[in-house]
């Protein structure tokens, strides 16, 4: 594993976040590891309130403090260990190194700020150009995203939702970084930009060689664009592979669940199978593996033990009482297809 | 934009008329009879009936009154009852001092509450923040004559370095400055505060950060300006306060300000000059909301763009 | 997320157990609040005080009667405050004037609670030209600058307890009509208000049972902010000697006479003048408070 660290843009290694109130203790992330390549696309899926967010924040080192804590673990990114930066270093990093866009374009832009002085601001902070060859290369990146250079004297009240998430997306790719986490950038969209912000992203991701975290709840989108797949459930990653791996050979109950739960336009005579009951309170989490009570092939270690990882192959793995060595080649314990 | 200045000007004409209304009618209701205020006790009923009809004081009270808006149009109030002169040259003498009076209790105010609001927000739960709170919280709590009485007893009375009384200097309007302004610098810490919190807590306070910019800068260019839009409200609000604060202000600091003339003529009876005091007051505070509202475009373009 | 996903839970269980534990979640969040709760602490003291005052201090043999034997005598033991200049007992007068300011403060308060909060849910719940009227006359009385309009009345209708009562109330009343006008306009269209009207609910009983109860929290907010704000007005009103007149204990009236003795007994004018901000810090405190309990979102 250690020379396979070399090419990796992050290391993520069992991450404990809190945010911690009067009112109760949260437990966002129990034990989140992952690890992106340069120039992957990785998926992170899961239920809103799983710690898809906080995943995100936590790589930027922007989770709110209070009530966020990061209790223990360690996030590499690009060689930086995040968890010790300075708040100074972090600045360098952020936006040049890892930038992020977030879910709701309608309320990540300044209201009173032209566009383009915004996205501008990515290249005097971090190229120490001046204003006007910011605001020119700005334009350029307004291109770049589909957007007429003129435009950028604009507002953002004067944009549309989809035309406000391409700034933001040019604003996230403006200072070149390695990785783009990008938190839901679709879901606040109507369905027909999704698909087209969607397309530009993945172009231009092509093109300029990033790698990028892509938190989402929607499969459609995962099966687009993403190469390696995540699958988190109360803030851990529960089971993780290549995107054929995920799809084609589920392992996990809860990934199941998702898959039952989405429309079968092949039959439609098909019953939905929504996965019984509800995300539990991350306030609040059941002992044990934190899925067993809506888990249909529950077993009684479940309740007591979290399960160990079981690797199917170097990259596919699953964290699930169900699996072992031996059987985790064939499959066959849960009843997808 | 221009357009809608004039719209605006245009639709202060009806509050105007009715503000002058409401308080020619509440005026009216003063007891006694300003005649003989004017004649003294002793006069003759002739006199007082023949004067009664020279002023006009037997037509209906609507009648009175537009005679007396029709004056105010040319900037005439009427005449003292007490002075004989016109209440428009007492009111105009004495518009320098309310004037300097409110203005430096309005800089004071500005320059300590806007710093403070943003600090208290920034460095939230800090020792600071504690300190700058308690500070407004004393600010909304206490009664401007009180402060000035405290002032005058300490700076005045017992170290003797400033003007307890009058307007000679501008070192006169150090104490009712502050006595007036500590109030309107509380109340605005207090809203810059929370506004700042508010702003800070948004999307893209945290998208500027997300870009690497540095805290500071983040507060400045970003942050700042969003949080001064309910800022400015208060501002003209306070410029309300001010206005009545200067009024206890001025009877206190014994300043020859409208607030003192007014209380002076109240005490008086003398209504033509009360009602000129409540007229330039109203007004003022009418062209001070006017402003504030124009500020909000000039603050936050969603709004100019529905001002066109 | 995951805090977003704990308020989504928190709304849902608050909508669920409304009914029975609103008051009680409210009053949950307000104990925490220890500023509130000195506020809170201070009211029930000084209303207690007022309530007293007859059973501390006799108002004819302590509080009115001259004694210029005892005049301006400082705080000692025999008298803790101190006297003014007609020898009476400065402490006996803070307790009186406590009932005073208290009493007419509250009254005011009801009068423009009853009469703002009438005009302000018929012009939110009726909306069209009955809005617009009230609504313009409001404007017309928020024309006028602050304590301006009190000083106004108060000056127009001469000193008297109950002159004062009205220049305080009407002063008061565009502030509530325009609080729950506002809070009547954001439940008025919301669902359950729809569901009402659907199965014919009238409007009165629709304005009784849904609006009214669901717009008390921003009119309890500024209900208490008001009684602060109002008091600080006896107390300038008759500083300026327009509200309460002597031998009646007031605070502001109190200040004005001992404003002569400033240089000689400044205690004079301390101990009024404490009462005064003490109660108004109370109250800011408790208001603050309050708001802070009824909508947490704005903390």
């Amino acid at each position: 594993m250690s020379e396979d660290n070399k090419d990796l843009m992050l290391n993520i290694d069992s991450l404990y976040v809190e945010y911690r109130t009067d009112d109760a203790i949260v437990k966002a992330l129990n034990g989140m590891s992952l690890q992106i390549r340069h120039g992957e696309t990785h998926g992170l899926v899961g239920e809103t309130g799983a710690g898809k967010t906080t995943t995100g924040l936590a790589i930027m080192k922007l989770i709110p403090d209070p009530p966020g804590v990061v209790v223990s673990g360690d996030i590499q990114l690009n060689y930086l260990d995040v968890q010790k930066a300075t708040e100074k270093q972090m600045e360098h990093v952020r936006g040049s190194v890892v930038s992020m866009i977030f879910q709701d374009p309608m309320t990540s832009l300044n209201p009173v700020m032209v566009v383009e002085d915004q996205i501008a601001e990515v290249f005097e902070q971090h190229e120490k150009v001046n204003h006007a060859e910011a605001i020119k290369r700005t334009h350029e990146m307004l291109e770049l995203v589909g957007i007429p250079a003129e435009r950028g004297k604009e507002y953002p009240h004067q944009f549309s939702g989809g035309m406000k998430q391409r700034v933001v997306i040019a604003m996230a790719l403006a200072g070149s970084p390695g990785l783009i986490i990008a938190d839901e950038p679709t879901t606040a969209l109507d369905v027909t930009i999704q698909a087209q912000v969607l397309k530009m992203m993945k172009d231009l991701k092509d093109r300029l060689g990033t790698a990028m975290l892509m938190i989402t709840h929607d499969l459609g989108i995962v099966a687009e664009i993403c190469d390696k797949v995540s699958v988190v459930y109360a803030g851990r990653v529960i089971e993780h592979g290549t995107l054929e791996d995920i799809f084609d050979r589920t392992r996990h109950p809860y990934t199941e669940g998702l898959f039952n739960s989405l429309p079968n336009l092949r039959d439609r005579k098909a019953m939905l199978k929504p996965i019984k009951g509800l995300m539990p309170d991350p306030a609040n989490l059941p002992g044990g593996c934190p899925f067993h009570p809506r888990c249909n092939y529950v077993m009684d270690i479940c309740s007591t033990e979290r399960a160990p990882r079981v690797y199917r192959t170097e990259e596919h793995y699953v964290a699930c009482h169900l699996y072992n060595a031996d059987n985790i080649q064939q499959g066959g314990m849960i009843q997808r297809d | 934009m221009w357009k809608y200045i004039g719209r605006r000007i245009l639709a202060l004409i009806p509050v105007i008329v009715g503000v002058t209304l409401l308080v020619y009618f509440i005026m009216s209701l003063a007891p006694g009879d300003p005649v003989k205020t004017i004649l003294g006790e002793q006069a003759t009923p002739e006199a007082i009936e023949s004067l009664r009809e020279e002023m006009g004081l037997n037509d209906p009270i609507i009648v009175q009154y537009v005679r007396w808006f029709g004056k105010l149009l040319q900037g005439d109030l009427g005449l003292s009852y007490k002075s004989k002169d016109s209440v428009s040259m007492e009111i105009a003498s004495r518009i320098p001092t309310t004037l300097k009076l409110s203005f430096s209790a309005m800089t004071i105010a500005i320059l300590f509450a806007i710093p403070l609001g943003i600090i208290a927000a920034v460095k939230q739960n800090s020792i600071i923040d504690g300190a700058s709170m308690f500070l407004a919280l004393l600010g909304v709590s206490i009664p401007i004559f009180w402060l000035g009485l405290l002032l005058i007893l300490l700076f005045s009375l017992r170290l003797g370095l400033l003007p307890s009384a009058g307007a000679q200097s501008w070192k006169s309007f150090i104490l009712p400055g502050i006595a007036l302004g500590f109030h309107s610098m509380a109340s605005i810490a207090r809203i810059t505060r929370s506004s700042m919190l508010e702003v800070i807590r948004q999307d893209y306070t945290r998208t500027a950060r997300a870009k690497g910019l540095p805290y500071r800068d983040v507060i400045q260019k970003h942050a700042l300006r969003n949080a001064l839009i309910p800022t400015v409200t208060v501002v003209g609000l306070q410029m309300g306060a001010l206005l009545s604060g200067s009024v206890l202000t001025e009877t206190v600091f014994s300043l020859p300000g409208i607030g003192r003339y007014m209380i002076q003529s109240i005490s008086g009876r003398d209504i033509p000059a009360v009602l000129g005091c409540i007229v330039v007051f109203t007004l003022t505070f009418s062209v001070v909301n006017l402003i504030v509202d124009l500020l909000y475009g000039f603050i936050d373009p969603r709004i100019r763009a529905q001002y066109s | 997320m995951t805090t977003q996903a704990t308020t989504v839970d928190a709304a849902a269980l608050t909508k669920k157990y409304k009914k029975q534990s609103q008051f009680s979640e409210v009053w949950r969040r307000l104990r925490k609040n220890k500023a509130a709760m000195l506020g809170l602490a201070i009211m029930i003291l000084l209303v207690g005080l007022a309530l007293a005052a007859p059973l501390i201090y006799d108002y004819d043999g302590d509080v009115i009667s001259q004694n210029i034997k005892n005049r301006l005598q400082p705080p000692s033991a025999a008298h803790p405050f101190g006297t003014d200049e007609m020898g009476r007992e400065i402490l006996a007068r803070v307790i009186w004037g406590a009932r005073t300011s208290l009493s007419i403060g509250f009254t005011a308060v009801l009068f423009a609670l009853i009469v703002g909060g009438t005009l302000g849910a018929i012009s939110g719940f009726y909306g069209g030209i009955v809005d617009n009227v009230i609504m313009r006359i409001m404007d017309i009385f928020l024309a006028v600058p602050g304590t301006l309009l009190a000083i106004t009345i108060a000056a127009a209708l001469g000193p008297s307890t109950i002159n004062l009562i009205i220049a305080l109330s009407i002063s008061s009343v565009p502030g509530f009509a325009r609080i729950v006008r506002g809070s009547v306009l954001t439940v008025r269209d919301v669902e359950y208000i729809e569901a009402a009207k659907a199965i014919g609910a009238s409007n009165g009983r629709i304005l009784l049972q849904h609006v009214i109860p669901n717009s008390l929290a921003p009119v309890i907010v500024h209900t208490t902010l008001n009684v602060a704000t109002i008091i600080l007005t006896i107390a300038g009103l008759s500083f300026l000697g327009l509200g309460i007149s002597a031998p009646t204990p007031e605070w502001g009236a109190m200040l004005s006479s001992g404003r002569t003795y400033l240089r000689n007994a400044s205690y004079y004018t301390m101990f009024p003048g404490l009462a005064i901000m003490t109660t108004i810090l109370a109250l800011n405190l408790l208001g603050d408070g309050l708001r802070d309990a009824l909508d947490p979102r704005l903390k």
